[in-house]
């Protein structure tokens, strides 16, 4: 008697548990659809004439691709240029990053030294500074300087971080203090021990500040939007930009030329999404 | 090691000197460019947002004129209200949403690591290239959204306009931020959730509580350090928002969806360039954005 009430109340509670993982599914489901339904209709519609991409209901197949649009797009914008630039940017950016960043950092997570706790706490405080209550005086300074519409100054902006710093410091002082000790008693200099030990030993915390900055700097706008305003030294996001304003009715090409902008962060994103993952994460604990 | 204590006296420095030099020129190359391209600008800022200038004439310094001027300004009040607006419609949303999606991929589903890619990917994704998208489907004459509603039976002059309409443009946005940053937000519950200790759960199912009821009493309680970090980067993320008016709705119509930033980019760099002014209103951004960043301080000071 007893034992088949147990049975029964197992083989309930066994329904109640596939009910909720069939509401599960279908919740997440949904979710991904939402998610992914834009990027779909942006796919579709780079592949159709400007007069079908708004037909009802939606031809998610174009019955008439129009696969012209993706060699259009190159040829009605400089689109290799800004790619170009926006490529040649970000990777100097990322380079540049990653040096100061993870120098300082060693500094901060290994060295003793006059000054460190206040220096630190100064870097900690203006990560909240917000980039646009100075975005006007920083591009009066870099006019004078005659930065304006040069590559150099969208750099000068962006190579200095303080998120950097703060995210190489935290997974320096995870590396054991004996192995810098034990590479200083065998003669390396603090260079040396940064140089071939701490940087060997931080590829996830350097990817995780690569994918940062690339897509940061990839997808950044205002800052290029203030300081290039001559076509050839636009970025993929400002030259798109323009592109859309200038011909706001050529549906077909701006979702093309969107999807090719999407791409190459699609690429990144992809191969390195488990360092970012583990990067927003760690942000968010240690916040 | 004997030798280097033998050096440094000869090059007449100190060994603690020197190691203080070494550090320091660790620190330096980020903390040069740190100075020169922040603190400089920003204490700039404060300096110009006291003053008056064009950029071609002289500065000249005018008190708290500019101040006074911000509380006429109608452009700078409607910019004010709507980012507090846009701050209090997003901020909940974006929570509740990322909440929800973490609690869902936290449990041992197929394609979990999948379907997290997905919702992440459009936080990462460019912005220019979703909001042309967004602006195509929420397109009140033609996009597939409002065909749609007419199709299930919303009459024309009912169907939304979206970005267009004065009283829809800043719900329009609003939507495209939860949709776009939720991903982000997850993952940090993702972690935090990671951190809540499992036989707490197996300890409240035991005495009979509901699902519910370990959720409200268990899981909630353990996250709330996860959901004060996310309340405080999303007001700070929201206060600084701009491009996603630039791109949707233009900040209109007429100023509906006008925020600070925006206010600031017009005033400096697109009608007669007026400096001052324009730094007089990031101040208030940033007054804005240190209110939050002291409440996080003391929040997370409390916390530990």
């Amino acid at each position: 008697m007893s034992q088949t009430a147990v049975k029964v109340k197992e083989h309930s509670a066994k329904r109640q548990h596939t009910v909720v993982m069939v509401l599960i599914y279908a919740l997440l489901i949904a979710i991904t659809f939402l998610m992914l339904i834009p990027f779909v209709w942006m796919i579709s519609a780079s592949f159709k004439m400007n007069k079908d991409v708004f037909v009802f209901p939606i031809e998610w197949i174009p019955s008439n691709p129009r696969p012209q649009n993706y060699t259009d797009i190159w040829t009605r914008i400089p689109l290799l240029t800004f790619i170009g630039n926006t490529a040649k940017i970000t990777i100097i950016v990322t380079l540049l990053q990653l040096f100061t960043s993870s120098f300082a950092a060693y500094a901060f997570a290994k060295l003793n030294f006059k000054g460190k706790n206040v220096l630190f706490l100064g870097y900690i405080a203006t990560i909240a500074l917000p980039w646009q209550a100075y975005m006007v005086p920083q591009f009066m300074m870099m006019r004078s300087w005659e930065l304006n519409n040069t590559h150099l100054a969208i750099v000068l902006l962006q190579a200095f971080s303080a998120f950097g710093v703060f995210l190489m410091k935290q997974f320096y002082e995870g590396v054991p203090t004996e192995l810098c000790e034990a590479a200083r008693i065998d003669g390396l200099s603090e260079y040396g021990i940064w140089a071939r030990i701490m940087l060997p030993l931080s590829k996830p915390a350097i990817s995780t500040l690569i994918i940062f900055t690339f897509v940061n700097t990839w997808n950044d706008f205002l800052g290029p939007l203030i300081y290039l305003t001559k076509t050839e030294l636009k970025t993929i996001q400002i030259g798109l930009r323009m592109f859309i304003t200038q011909y706001s009715a050529e549906y077909g090409l701006i979702m093309a030329g969107s999807v090719v902008a999407l791409i190459p962060v699609l690429i990144v994103f992809l191969s390195l999404q488990k360092y970012f993952v583990q990067g927003v994460a760690s942000a968010g604990l240690k916040g | 090691m004997s030798g280097t204590t033998a050096a440094a006296p000869e090059k007449g420095l100190p060994k603690k000197l020197r190691e203080n030099l070494i550090a320091y020129s660790f620190i330096a190359p980020n903390f040069i460019g740190f100075c020169i391209f922040t603190l400089v600008p920003m204490v700039f800022a404060i300096c110009l947002a006291f003053c008056d200038w064009d950029g071609a004439h002289a500065i000249e310094f005018i008190g708290i004129q500019n101040f006074v001027d911000l509380l006429d300004d109608d452009t700078f009040k409607a910019s004010f209200v709507n980012t507090i607006v846009y701050t209090v419609g997003t901020v909940p949303l974006t929570l509740v949403c990322s909440l929800g999606l973490a609690l869902l991929l936290n449990q041992k589903v197929k394609f979990r690591n999948l379907f997290r890619t997905v919702s992440f990917f459009p936080y990462v994704a460019s912005l220019v290239a979703v909001a042309a998208v967004w602006n195509m489907i929420f397109s009140p004459s033609m996009g597939p959204i409002n065909q749609l509603l007419a199709a299930l039976g919303v009459a024309q002059e009912n169907l939304p306009r979206w970005a267009a309409g004065k009283d829809t443009a800043m719900i329009t946005v609003i939507l495209f931020s939860v949709w776009k940053n939720m991903g982000y937000y997850m993952v940090i519950y993702l972690a935090g959730l990671q951190g809540t200790n499992p036989e707490l759960n197996e300890a409240a199912e035991l005495d009979g509580a509901n699902k519910w009821q370990i959720f409200w009493n268990v899981t909630l309680p353990q996250l709330r350090p996860t959901t004060f970090f996310v309340i405080i980067m999303l007001t700070i993320n929201s206060f600084k928002v701009y491009d996603q008016m630039y791109m949707i709705t233009q900040g209109g119509p007429g100023n509906a969806t006008m925020t600070l930033v925006y206010d600031i980019y017009n005033v400096a760099f697109v009608n007669t360039p007026r400096y001052g002014y324009a730094s007089a209103i990031s101040m208030v951004l940033f007054i804005l954005v240190l209110i939050v960043t002291l409440i996080q301080f003391r929040g997370s000071s409390a916390n530990e």
